[in-house]
């Protein structure tokens, strides 16, 4: 007897990846719009890795800028 | 007999490769910020990243002519990068970074674990995504093992694709799949862990 939630959640990633076969895909759309105990989870997951890239993000100090551009190549006149 | 003075092919030739250097060095720093983005991930703090970063453009602006115009320049970018970080890495000797499998959990733990600290009875996703702070998500990343990390760095943060994050680390794509998987449930965990009991 498989259990579908297991299953889906073993297919949770490479379906937001994109990486499943077309096969995969709707057999794990069929299960999410029949559960929508996996569909929360699949929906956390999506929002989860967008807020982890904004949670991490930091801007450089424009120090740095500054020493960077100064590594550029002088233009002789 | 010459006097010295280059020919005009040569002259030529000459503000070719100037102009060609000037493209490359402001093309270069166009991509400053994505480079420190992720340099800032890779390493443990604010003022190693940002040596990375300089590192990394003074060693790219001086092997500029190994880069061929039109291919992707933010991986080669972050090729140099990388491997400046694992020298760094060896030099110092890392830990080890192979993870015992207690560390690992299935892909909806820490929505399980965030869920039951909800008081609501069917709290939607949004609600239980609250319970994680943005401080929470950088101390988790840092503490995932470094071979796992720099997979999620670079197509997580870094938004670069498999193919591109199996040149930059120099590891088959398999590798990389592999590694992001079992990197994002390490992460997971470790904020499901970092939540209080």
């Amino acid at each position: 007897m498989i259990d579908w939630c297991d299953k889906c959640e073993e297919m949770m990633q490479p379906f937001l990846d994109g990486s499943l076969s077309d096969e995969e895909v709707e057999k794990a759309q069929h299960h999410l719009e029949l559960c929508s105990w996996c569909a929360k989870r699949f929906r956390f997951e999506e929002r989860l890795r967008h807020y982890v890239r904004v949670a991490v993000s930091e801007p450089m100090s424009p120090d740095l800028k500054a020493k960077l551009a100064a590594l550029r190549t002088p233009l002789e006149t | 007999m010459t006097d010295g003075a280059p020919s005009a092919a040569e002259t030529r030739r000459l503000g070719e490769e100037a102009r060609a250097r000037v493209r490359f060095e402001e093309e270069a720093l166009g991509l400053s910020d994505q480079v420190y983005r992720v340099a800032r991930r890779l390493a443990g703090s604010r003022e190693e990243a940002e040596d990375l970063v300089q590192q990394t453009y003074e060693r790219a602006f001086r092997s500029w002519r190994q880069y061929t115009p039109g291919t992707n320049l933010r991986a080669w970018l972050l090729r140099i990068l990388t491997n400046l970080n694992i020298d760094k890495g060896r030099r110092q000797q890392r830990t080890p970074q192979t993870t015992s499998l207690d560390n690992e959990a299935g892909d909806y733990y820490l929505y399980n674990k965030l869920e039951s600290q909800v008081p609501d009875e069917n709290p939607d996703e949004e609600r239980v995504l609250e319970k994680l702070s943005q401080d929470s998500i950088v101390d988790a990343l840092a503490e995932v093992p470094h071979d796992f990390r720099d997979v999620i760095v670079l197509v997580d943060i870094g938004e670069f694709s498999y193919a591109d994050a199996a040149q930059i680390l120099d590891v088959p794509i398999g590798t990389v799949m592999s590694r992001l998987h079992r990197g994002r449930r390490i992460l997971k965990k470790n904020l499901a862990d970092g939540v209080a009991a």
